[in-house]
């Protein structure tokens, strides 16, 4: 399941923030995405896997090749981030407000 | 090709043994006793968290050592039924004076002794159009603080 934590995850290498910048331009094949960055063709495959895998980007077919562009899923991730999150809180704030008296903080 | 990202609100749901009052009370005065300790702005570990209570306080963190993080802003404050918050930290956890996301809180009695605690977060779509402002910034420094930028310029082509 991809959440906002596995996106900055995925972002945290800086190979992996450059294919993915790339693709800011646009659709992009794995050559192209590849083309002028220190780093061979199937390790930009590998990053753009694990971007792929934290929802930041998708893939299709165009032709014989295949495609690379930004998920605009993605923020659909920031809000299962956030439905987590006050998930959490508000299980926390139940349970603060049910104290017994002599044992608040 | 355009398209609009429009997530729906997170919307929660969560019932306590307590009035209206006591809950709200500790939603507000008392949320540094509940905020999660993992979620916090500054660099140290949070002492606490304060709302300010009345309608243009500030809601922010104060770390242990002493330094101020905002969250945001507080936009009704109506003891003891509603509370709306602007959320104003970016997918990244920091604070972003021009990102507004609402968060209203709604404390609904049920029988003598306890209350319906209803929260809704709304406007996520703005963390894309407000990362929008930022692609010079991002684009110059090559930072991942805008990540939603890229997905508001893929949304808009």
């Amino acid at each position: 399941m991809a959440n906002a934590n596995a996106q900055f995850a995925a972002l945290a290498d800086p190979t992996r923030r450059a294919v993915f910048q790339r693709l800011r331009r646009g659709r992009l094949s794995v050559a192209e995405i590849a083309h002028g960055l220190p780093v061979s063709r199937p390790a930009v495959s590998q990053h753009l896997k694990v971007l792929k895998q934290a929802g930041l980007v998708a893939d299709e077919a165009a032709g014989t090749r295949r495609v690379y562009h930004i998920d605009p899923k993605g923020l659909a991730a920031i809000r299962t981030w956030l439905d987590q999150f006050w998930d959490d809180a508000l299980a926390a704030f139940a349970a603060e407000v049910e104290r017994p008296e002599g044992k608040r903080r | 090709m355009n398209k609009t990202i429009t997530p729906a609100p997170v919307r929660k749901t969560v019932r306590v043994n307590a009035p209206p009052q006591r809950a709200f009370d500790v939603f507000t005065a008392g949320m540094g006793r509940w905020w999660p300790k993992s979620h916090h702005i500054g660099k140290s570990d949070p002492e606490t968290f304060v709302i300010e209570p009345k309608p243009g306080g500030r809601w922010f963190e104060r770390g242990v050592d002493g330094v101020e993080c905002e969250v945001g802003k507080v936009l009704v404050f109506e003891p003891p039924s509603r509370l709306v918050l602007a959320w104003q930290l970016s997918a990244d956890w920091q604070y972003d004076a021009g990102l507004i996301t609402e968060v209203e809180v709604r404390f609904l009695p049920e029988g003598a002794n306890a209350t319906r605690v209803e929260l809704e977060h709304r406007d996520l779509e703005r963390f894309g159009e407000r990362a929008e402002g930022f692609r010079a910034t991002i684009d110059s420094e090559g930072g991942w603080g805008g990540l939603l930028a890229l997905f508001a310029q893929n949304a808009s082509q």
